[in-house]
């Protein structure tokens, strides 16, 4: 697993690099971009998916000391937290970006200086929040499989690597958010 | 095959210590520091990204093994920033030689 984050790592350095140039390339546009994205509900979102993974971490311990109850308990609540994370960006981000014509390619209808630019800027926002939200529908197919098995009793003290496994995944897309809402919310400058 | 079990409480400590750190961030993006604020904001990124790391992750009781594939990624990653970074700062800094732009002109013609 951990081979499969470093190759996660490569894939989403690659992106965060790209966006590093062209916010050199172009830094008041995506300066402005940054400004225009909500940073109350940014925060909330990186609060929804911190509680989840602490969740998730005491989801691992559950499955350590074999206590299955508790561990289904905190899955279905790192499920539920996930998907709160992926409710709040779709239905509630990126419905207003839309709806105030900030979607490039679909509905954008700001043409004042440098739109251009800012129009790139929204398709880095959309992208990368994009991949990140695809990461977290994995992680809910993950985590229902692994509810599934847990209410089974497949996993036990000795036996829980599929739990841990999982866990590291969903820290690593936690992890992503992390260096994501800085880049996208924050680093514009909020004076 | 029983990992290190954690105590429930370190767990929620780290917790704090994330939400606390996200507040400072987004309150430090409220002051002007100038390019400090960039810093700021990524100095506490990785903060947070280290205490996941090291404590939900459980880094700090892994194998050298796998710390050493999580430095791996992160070394490829500071090669790709670090080489594409160098290239493109550094592009302006010599002219175009002027027997160059004469062939260039030659071409065209």
């Amino acid at each position: 697993m951990w081979v499969f984050l470093a190759t996660e790592v490569m894939f989403f350095g690659g992106l965060f690099t790209a966006y590093i140039i062209y916010r050199n390339f172009y830094l008041s546009a995506f300066e402005a971009g940054s400004r225009l994205l909500n940073v109350k509900i940014g925060a909330a979102n990186t609060a929804v998916l911190l509680c989840s993974s602490l969740t998730m971490a005491l989801g691992v311990r559950a499955a350590q000391l074999g206590k299955k109850k508790l561990l289904v308990t905190f899955l279905v609540l790192t499920l539920l937290l996930g998907l709160a994370f992926i409710g709040i960006k779709l239905g509630l981000e990126w419905r207003h970006d839309y709806l105030e014509g900030f979607a490039p390619g679909v509905n954008w209808t700001f043409h004042g200086p440098d739109w251009r630019h800012l129009e790139l800027f929204f398709c880095f926002y959309f992208f990368l929040t994009g991949i990140h939200a695809l990461h977290m529908l994995i992680g809910v197919g993950i985590l229902t499989t692994l509810i599934i098995m847990a209410g089974r009793g497949r996993f036990s003290p000795q036996r829980y690597n599929p739990v841990e496994v999982s866990g590291l995944y969903w820290h690593f897309v936690d992890i992503v958010w992390i260096f994501l809402y800085p880049l996208l919310y924050l680093i514009g400058g909020r004076y | 095959m029983v990992g290190h079990v954690v105590h429930k409480k370190l767990y929620f400590l780290v917790f704090a210590g994330l939400i606390g750190l996200t507040a400072l961030t987004t309150g430090v993006a409220f002051i002007d520091l100038g390019k400090w604020n960039t810093l700021a904001a990524l100095a506490i990124a990785v903060c947070k990204a280290s205490l996941v790391v090291l404590f939900f992750m459980h880094l700090r009781w892994s194998s050298g093994l796998m710390r050493m594939v999580l430095l791996a990624a992160f070394v490829w990653f500071a090669i790709l920033v670090a080489l594409t970074l160098s290239d493109e700062f550094t592009r302006q800094w010599t002219p175009v030689p002027s027997s160059w732009e004469a062939q260039i002109h030659q071409t065209i013609r």
